[in-house]
């Protein structure tokens, strides 16, 4: 008697697609073996709308009843596997927003494994990585976070690249014969994708993480009231108003205790406070309030509430002078205006450091001009997976074209 | 059209009460005149129409002032009125059949936001067939929906309820929505002499609407409904649940400060009893339905048969306690329902699988039957009461009851 369980973190709405491919391509594989299987997801609304952290799972057991055993709770108190597809994430998930700030890794069986696809190096992304009271392992899928999971699914091999990395990590459940076996039967698959998988299964790299390793920092919680001590009419009052800066000349607003923060986003606005024509425009319009009135009448975005959602930078009428960027190419939430006054010239290298790779052609979340995508694809392709050649539809699999 | 009469009339009228003739209809707008009601929405659907035409009326003569919102469907005309409530209005609405039906997004979401919307069920039978007759099904689509439901029999009870029920409503330990339900035709367009109290009167016994903490302004700014993840949903259901139970307390209040201020209404707010005292077989009907079961009880009285009526009024909160006790000296119930639900047990009406229900846990279960009676606004003949009575006494001698519903007056 064994089972298997693996969770899938994942963008909301960006990846929902892709998290349950892949928990489908899992159940698929086992079944080969003879195994059962379920794939869930986690569903909130909250979530499936915005890009906030969600979670998909699979579940594979020999038996029916063993299944049973392992699903007959909301969802898994413990996984053996924890796949992460946007290594913005390993700063921890703040999944459906109330419960607290989780890490990473804070499902992942002793001695289990954390799956990404990230960029960087190991220990980069253990900067982030919360540290564990048991050894894990870190395996690294080299990729970026794969977009193609939003509304209908865009190929860019991501699922079956999982899949043969965990046909490496858990071959007792999933043997890489049958991954490749269930990427051609399923209704996605071809061998051209199973050859990703292979190639992600030869290419896989993994390491053991030590209980010493990994970001020290207690992660945060919220109380949630009990039903006598909730307002009623489901309203809520509103957050106080906030406090002056410097002698009243500048303004920190208050913000929701409850309300979800720090890890959220997948970028950040970076901010040219020299380009800056002090308009109002991004304090109006952020959605979180985020942006705090300093005293010269600048806008500072405040990374303790930035859910990272890039309307800063949609509605900024001065050219350069708000920039989204990587999340991960930051290590903490201090004010980029504090670090701007006190040294221009300092702050102008960190800043042209953090936007050098962007290219301002048209402004939108994360991609700037048509095209940028796939261009990103194809390089993170050629880092793992089999270049997707022209003439090859989508949705190509053997069984439709029947 | 309303007609006012000159002298007034014997009996127990108050001196200072002006005596009118007028609908069930007309009855509740004159209520809400004495309420000083601050937003009404209209969409026309008979019966109901009645009432929004009776309150236009009072607005153009002066004699209420009122933001009277003509929407463009039920839909939006009870979202108006909801967040008019949550600003402080008081606010009336109201509907029949579909077009109820039609709100029933608006309708659900009013109690958990405790809003205490009054609301008239111009009782109607749902489409399609298309007909205006009277059932119950309409109202009783919202039972588990977290709103005081009441049935009235009257034009009286009907302006007497609608003060009871902004009373009853907007206190801060409920804040729930009513629905009060007006049988369609037989109340809601008959005219019938009615009691009209003075202002004064009136403004002594419902205060101002005080909707405190909760109120939307912008000296205290809250949201209100904002998007919730699934770990605050049964608190809320659990909030909700709360505020239905405080309802019976605040349900008795009411009506005996009513009674006190106003020198009329039952002692027993929940449902009225009718030759009940030593009664063999208790009926029980809800709405104008009582009028035909109260002649055919008279008249089986006179032969000596013990039978006696039980009138719900209150359907939510439900009196159960107090209705398994009135019960409990019968030897056989019939319940007759205006309304259906396919499918349930013994294929009963709603309120017959209520009654069971609440019997269940009685020291004395007596037989109960279950008709559907009078659907579509048929008449209900004595000769349907007296069929109904016989089948209950048969059922009080052989002590079982038959648990096949009995359909009267359908065409066999």
């Amino acid at each position: 008697m064994a089972h298997f369980t693996c969770e899938v973190v994942y963008r909301g709405i960006f990846q929902k697609n892709l998290a349950a491919r892949i928990c489908r391509g899992i159940v698929l594989s086992a079944r080969k073996a003879g195994r059962w299987g379920i794939a869930f997801g986690r569903y909130g609304d909250s979530p499936q709308r915005n890009g906030i952290p969600a979670k998909d799972f699979a579940i594979v057991a020999d038996t029916q009843e063993e299944l049973e055993q392992n699903m007959a709770r909301y969802e898994p108190k413990e996984v053996d596997v924890t796949i992460c597809v946007d290594d913005t994430l390993s700063k921890g998930v703040e999944s459906w927003a109330w419960y607290g700030l989780q890490p990473i890794n804070r499902l992942t069986v002793p001695n289990g494994t954390v799956l990404m696809t990230s960029l960087q190096s190991p220990a980069d992304l253990l900067k982030d990585i919360h540290k564990k009271e048991a050894p894990y392992n870190l395996a690294l899928i080299p990729a970026k976070a794969s977009f193609s999971g939003l509304w209908v699914y865009k190929e860019d091999h991501t699922e079956a690249r999982i899949l043969g990395a965990l046909a490496k990590i858990q071959p007792g459940f999933l043997s890489l014969d049958a991954v490749c076996a269930a990427i051609q039967e399923a209704e996605w698959g071809s061998e051209l994708k199973a050859a990703s998988a292979r190639k992600a299964f030869e290419r896989l790299e993994s390491r053991p993480v030590k209980i010493t390793e990994g970001n020290a920092e207690t992660p945060f919680s919220f109380e949630k009231p009990k039903w006598w001590e909730m307002r009623e009419g489901v309203s809520i009052p509103a957050i106080p108003i906030g406090k002056p800066m410097e002698g009243g000349k500048g303004y920190v607003p208050e913000r929701n205790p409850y309300f979800k923060k720090f890890t959220t986003r997948t970028m950040r606005p970076v901010i040219d406070f020299d380009k800056c024509v002090k308009c109002t425009l991004c304090w109006l319009q952020c959605p979180d309030s985020c942006f705090d009135v300093t005293p010269d009448g600048l806008y500072d975005a405040n990374m303790e509430s930035c859910c990272g959602c890039g309307v800063c930078e949609a509605v900024c009428p001065a050219k350069d002078c708000v920039t989204m960027v990587r999340e991960d190419a930051f290590e903490d939430n201090a004010s980029q205006w504090e670090m701007w006054r006190r040294d221009k010239p300092a702050y102008m290298t960190w800043m042209g450091d953090k936007i050098a790779s962007k290219q301002h052609v048209v402004r939108s979340h994360g991609f700037r001009f048509r095209g940028q995508y796939e261009e990103e694809i194809k390089q993170s392709l050629d880092q793992g997976g089999t270049e997707i050649t022209a003439g090859i539809p989508g949705e190509n699999a053997v069984g439709k074209q029947r | 059209m309303a007609v006012e009469t000159k002298t007034p009339a014997p009996g127990t009228m108050a001196t200072d009460d002006r005596e009118m003739l007028i609908s069930g209809s007309e009855a509740c707008a004159e209520a809400l005149t004495l309420a000083d009601l601050d937003v009404v929405t209209a969409y026309p659907i008979r019966p109901y129409d009645t009432v929004m035409q009776a309150i236009a009326k009072k607005i153009a003569n002066g004699q209420l002032e009122a933001e009277y919102i003509v929407a463009e469907g039920e839909h939006s005309q009870f979202e108006i009125v909801k967040h008019a409530s949550t600003v402080g209005a008081r606010v009336f609405c109201g509907s029949s059949g579909v077009g109820w039906m039609y709100a029933m997004e608006c309708l659900t979401v009013t109690p958990p936001l405790r809003v205490p919307m009054v609301c008239m069920v111009g009782n109607r039978a749902l489409d399609d067939p298309g007909a205006f007759g009277v059932e119950h099904n309409d109202a009783l689509t919202v039972r588990d929906l977290g709103w005081l439901l009441i049935w009235v029999d009257t034009a009286q009870e009907m302006l007497d309820t609608t003060l009871l029920a902004y009373r009853i409503a907007e206190d801060r330990r409920v804040f729930l929505p009513i629905a009060i339900s007006a049988d369609g035709a037989f109340l809601t367009h008959s005219q019938a002499i009615v009691q009209v109290p003075t202002r004064a009167k009136v403004d002594k016994f419902l205060p101002p609407y005080n909707r405190g903490d909760l109120q939307l302004h912008p000296d205290n700014p809250i949201t209100v409904a904002p998007q919730a993840n699934e770990d605050w949903v049964i608190e809320i259901r659990r909030q909700n649940n709360e505020a239905m139970n405080r309802a019976y307390t605040v349900i008795e209040e009411a009506y005996a400060d009513f009674r006190k201020t106003f020198g009329r209404g039952p002692e027993n707010p929940w449902f009225e009893e009718y030759m009940t005292e030593d009664a063999e077989v208790i009926l029980m009907g809800m709405g104008t339905i009582s009028l035909p079961f109260k002649v055919g009880i008279r008249n089986m009285r006179a032969k000596g048969m013990k039978v006696g009526l039980i009138r719900p009024r209150w359907f939510r909160p439900f009196p159960t306690e107090k209705m398994v006790a009135a019960l409990q000296g019968a030897k056989a119930i019939g319940v007759i329902d205006r309304d259906y639900s396919f499918g349930s047990p013994f294929g009963s009406g709603v309120v017959a699988n209520e009654i069971r229900a609440a019997m269940y846990n009685a020291d004395k279960r007596p037989p109960l039957l279950s008709f559907i009676c009078g659907l579509g606004g048929r008449e209900v003949t004595l000769e349907d009461v007296y069929k109904a009575t016989d089948l209950c006494f048969e059922a009080a001698k052989s002590g079982k009851s038959p648990l096949k519903t009995q359909w009267l007056g359908v065409r066999e």
